[in-house]
Parts: structure tokens; sequence; C-alpha cells
């Protein structure tokens, strides 16, 4: 090859060649790419067993070219555990959107959490359900309609939005709990940093990590990819602060 | 080894250990919350792994995880755990995992008692968890048979990568009796070529229970399917007592079985030619043994803790070649020897109509006997 050409980019080993399906301008794939960097540059692809979830990223095995095992929908930081207890020496990661996470798994996460459970936790808060075609999430904004809120939702009937990142960082079992976003380079950047440090902080034994990530839902939002970028900015954030909401004190230099 | 007085819920738990059971994750339920205990203080003793979970939902998936490692793993529960485990039950068996459950029966439906039943039989032995699906089960009626049937479970659930449970009730769980466990088996042997523990060196593995194509998960159906005829063909077991000439044939499991046993002996003391058939897997039936005996007897006594679950089996199987009467006690009550006694009194008398339903039969006789 001639020695003035680089490759400065290239597919992460930590992905496979699979097409992802997610669609048009969703931050899943964003978030994949993140997730299998870091998995190069910690260098723990062979030593790294992956949870998915039930949503859109249901087959996000076929994605990560790890060894992967496939949850029932909600139970993805029980399984882990059950994989961590016994092969304590890997690197366990689950990947949960908000339905799976904040829903139906509100028990299994804050017990794996209250429990110090070493693995991290990939959250990708959409604000609705991608995968059943749109319907409202706990995590939903008030007053956003989807198709089982037809008039917005009201949190006179429904309650208001649930902010995870903070919930579990109240758990003294937690090492690393912050929420990012993947609205614009530079908070990609900044969610990519997170993402390492929530590894780092299960390969250093400092309890559950987990990583919030602000994403889109352009398809269910009803929104162009762009002003789906544009709605995280500027409705999520308000309502779902970036920030670290509690970093074991040995991990204190990485911030950021 | 030495025979001790052992609890049957002690024994179950030291017998899976006895058999190298790697993992336990469960959740405190009367009246097996014994077994949790006993493996919350032995298998970190022996450097292996216990977990309380927040829950049966979460112990089972706890349990689903650790099985895809390849781990030998069990979980325990009774009848409402049990039905939270349904969801983890039809995933661990679309996995094609080993692992064992036991689940010791109680008085219901919803939260009922805390009193020995045998009404899961349905639910255990015909799916309880969504799909198609066939699981192995074993009933043992002392603690003798709990410890007996807990190691073969695992040498089962592996041998086939089936879940297998063993059903056993309150009663068992909690009486003591002398019995002897096993030797420790060495916890070395070579991990399945399907368990995932990190792609080291290796390939990337999957194990997941979704065939997103229809046509690709009806293969997977025929493939449980073609495996569960080979469990049929092979893993039927049953004990058979005085049956050679028995006119009235009496078909109990666990507990019912053991307290028929008795009254079939005091039967046959009288003279009246009747005989036991306690089935052990009750998942494969032993439907073959049911069917010749229907076309040996006058009649057959189906005696269970239940509201006649195990009957519908029997009358299947029986295929009309012989009258059908049921005992059934519900909601927790353990029968006596004396009341099965005096059924099998009245069919020696009188053998039952051939078209007269069972079920409607012993209701009346309930009335009369609770009024």
């Amino acid at each position: 090859m001639d020695s003035s050409v680089q490759i400065v980019y290239s597919r992460p080993k930590s992905l496979t060649d699979i097409a992802t399906s997610y669609c048009p301008g969703c931050t899943h794939g964003v978030a994949h790419r993140l997730v299998a960097e870091v998995m190069d540059e910690l260098g723990i692809r062979e030593q790294t067993i992956g949870v998915a979830p039930v949503g859109c990223s249901v087959f996000a095995y076929n994605f990560f070219n790890c060894d992967f095992v496939e949850a029932a929908h909600g139970r993805a930081p029980a399984m882990a555990t059950g994989v961590k207890r016994v092969l304590p020496e890997r690197i366990v990661f689950t990947y949960q959107g908000d339905g799976d996470l904040a829903s139906i798994g509100m028990s299994e996460i804050m017990h794996a959490a209250g429990r110090g459970e070493n693995i991290t936790v990939i959250f990708i808060n959409n604000a609705i359900y991608g995968m059943t075609g749109g319907q409202m999430a706990p995590t939903s904004l008030p007053g956003q309609k989807t198709t089982s809120s037809p008039l917005g939702r009201d949190v006179e009937m429904a309650g208001f939005p649930l902010r995870m990142a903070e919930a579990l960082a109240t758990m003294q079992g937690t090492g690393y709990s912050v929420r990012r976003s993947m609205h614009d380079p530079k908070n990609i950047r900044l969610a990519k940093k997170a993402i390492r440090i929530a590894f780092e902080t299960q390969q250093r034994g400092l309890g559950f990590s987990i990583v919030e990530l602000l994403s889109t839902c352009p398809t269910n939002w009803g929104l162009s990819p762009q002003n789906a970028l544009r709605y995280v900015e500027e409705q999520m954030i308000p309502v779902f602060p970036l920030g670290d909401y509690k970093v074991h004190p040995a991990l204190q230099g990485q911030r950021n | 080894m030495p025979r001790e007085l052992l609890e049957g819920n002690v024994a179950m738990a030291e017998a899976a250990i006895r058999a190298g059971v790697q993992a336990y994750f469960g959740y405190p339920i009367t009246p097996q919350t014994e077994l949790l205990e006993w493996m919350s203080k032995r298998m970190p003793e022996l450097g292996r792994v216990f977990l309380q979970a927040e829950s049966e939902v979460a112990a089972i998936n706890m349990v689903y995880g650790a099985a895809c490692t390849g781990a030998r793993v069990m979980s325990s529960s009774s009848s409402p755990g049990v039905s939270l485990m349904m969801e983890g039950v039809s995933y661990i068996a679309g996995t094609e995992l080993p692992v064992v459950l036991i689940d010791v029966m109680r008085g219901g439906p919803g939260l009922g008692n805390i009193a020995p039943a045998q009404a899961d039989y349905n639910q255990i032995v015909h799916g309880g968890g969504h799909g198609d699906y066939y699981p192995i089960v074993l009933a043992p009626s002392s603690v003798q048979e709990a410890i007996d049937f807990t190691v073969l479970a695992f040498d089962l659930a592996e041998k086939y990568r089936a879940i297998t449970f063993v059903l056993a009730d309150g009663n068992i769980g909690q009486m003591m009796e002398p019995a002897e466990l096993p030797p420790m088996r060495s916890l070395e042997r070579k991990l399945p070529d399907w368990s995932v523990t990190g792609a080291i060196g290796r390939e990337k593995r999957i194990l997941s229970s979704i065939y997103i194509k229809a046509e690709e998960e009806e293969v997977t159906n025929l493939r449980l399917l073609e495996r569960w005829n080979v469990i049929k063909a092979n893993e039927v077991r049953y004990k058979g007592y005085y049956l050679d000439d028995a006119e009235i044939v009496v078909i109990g499991f666990g507990t019912a079985g053991r307290v028929a046993f008795s009254a079939v002996r005091a039967a046959r003391a009288e003279g009246i030619p009747v005989g036991l058939l306690r089935p052990i897997t009750l998942c494969p039936f032993p439907a073959e043994q049911v069917a010749r005996l229907a076309r040996q007897a006058q009649s057959i006594l189906v005696v269970e803790m239940n509201a006649g679950q195990m009957l519908e089996d029997v009358i299947r199987y029986a295929g009309g070649y012989a009258p059908v009467r049921f005992f059934g006690r519900m909601g927790g009550v353990v029968p006596f020897q004396d009341e099965i006694l005096d059924e099998i009194q009245q069919l020696a008398k009188e053998a039952p109509k051939p078209d007269s339903d069972p079920r409607q039969r012993w209701i009346q006789h309930m009335k009369k006997i609770l009024n």
C-alpha cells in the first residue's frame, strides 16, 4: 500500500459487518458505535458478554461482535447478574431502552444497582416505545402525544417522566451514573467518554455503572432526523438534565 | 453414605449441591424457604454462587443468564412464586437450556395458604409458560426420592437440554425422614459447545429464544417435538405395587400416592384385589402403563390433592376401557388413608357406571362430607 495513505476511520472490530436495522436518523447506530469503539480501545471484546433487550435493539446481538444473550423484556439486569456472578472475570453489559429499563424492568434495574452488581448498563432514553409503534413510555414528556396518549401525556393520569440516572445514583451500590446526549458531535464525544468510564468502573470493580443516553426516535416522534436532534436539545434536556449524578471517588480524576 | 434424619427442603438443597449445582438464585416463600436458607449457608462455604433475588421474576432470569454460560444452575419456589417464573420458563425452554426448578406446591389458587397441595400439575406438566415446550417433571413422595430425583433432574436436564422440574409439595418439603445423600460430585466438567462465556479465541456465540422468521421458529418447534419423542421413549418412570392381579387400580403421585399406598395395603389385607400405580415422571407420563392397566382393571381410582388435574390425563389414556373414579382433597387438605380406603371398599362393592362424571360424583360426595 502507498505509504502516504493512512486509514483514519474504520468499522470497530466490536461491530459486525451486518447492516443495522434502525431507522434513518435513529441514534441507536451512534450508541452502538460508541460502545464498540470503547470495547476496542479497552481491548475487552473477547471478554465481553452483552445482554440484549426487547425493543428496537432486540437484535443488537447481530450488530456487536461479541458473545451475547437475549433477555426477556426488562429482565436484562437480572440476566446480566446471573452471568456476572458465575463469570466474575468477564465484562457484562446490558443495552436497554426506556420501556425495557424504566417500565417493565424497573425492579430489576433498581435491584441490580442496589446490589452494586459490577455490570454496565447503556440506557437509550428516547421518551417513547419505538419497536411497538410509538406508545407512551415512563420517560415520555408531559403533553407528549403518543399512540397511547393521543391527547398528550396527562400528568394527572399518568404521572411525570421518570429520571433514572438520578434515581440510580441514590444507590450505594452505584459507582457511576450519568446522563449524556447524542444530539450533536460535541455531546457524542462526551457520551463516548462516559461510556468508557462506565466500562472502566466495571473493570475496576467499583460497582454498578450506567450511562443514560438521550436519543432520538424520528419515526415515532413524527419529526425529521434533523428536527428530532433539535427536540432532544430543546425539549428533552430541560426534563432530563445532562450531568454526573454519581461518580465513585476512585473515578474522580477521570471526570469528563 | 450414612442415613441421616433430613428435612425435605434441606435434603433437596444438599442433593443439588452433591450433584454439582454451581449457582442458586431464589426468593423466600413458604413452604420451601428452608431450601433457600440452606443454600445461603452452603454455597458460599463451597465457593459457589448464591443470591437471594428481589423476586421470583428476577430469580428465574438470573437462572436464565447463568444457564447461558453452561453452568449447572437451579431455583426453587412454591406455587405463587412459580407462577411468576412462567415467563422465564418459556424463555429457558425456547433457548434449550438445561435448568432445574423445584416447585414445593401449596394450596391455591391465588395466595391460598401454605398447606401442601398438588394443584400445580397442569401448570407444570401441561406448560404454564407460553408456547410449545416439553418439561421433564419428576414427582417424589419421600425425602429419599426428593434427593434422588433432584440429582436425576440435573442429569436429565443436561442430557436433553430440557427444563426439568422436581414437583414436590409442602408435606415433602417440610417432613423429616431418614435418608441417604449421595457423595459430592466434582464440579469439573467440559462446558457445552453452545455456552456463552466470552468469545476468547473463537467466533462469537449468541443464545436467544427469538426466531423472527416463522419458518425458522417452526424448525425449532419441530426439533423440540422430536427431542420430546426421544424423552418419552426413554425416560418414563413409575412405581407399581400389587398390580399383577389388581382389579381396582389406584393412581396417585407424590404425597397423595404415598397415602394411597397405605390405603392399598390396608385394602389388600382385607382381601381386596387393588394395586397402586405411582407415576414418578408426570411428564413424560406413564401413558402406556395406564392404558394397559385400564384393559386389565374393573375400575381406576385417581387420588390427587387438587380438583382433578392428573385425572384428565388418566381418563384420556384409559381410553374408556375402565371407568374412572376420583378422590381429590383440595385447597391444601391432605387426605388420610382411611378416606381412601373407604373409596376403595366402595369400588370393591360396586364399579362406577361407565359414563359417570368422576368429578361431579366427587363434588356431591364432598358436599355430604362437609355438611
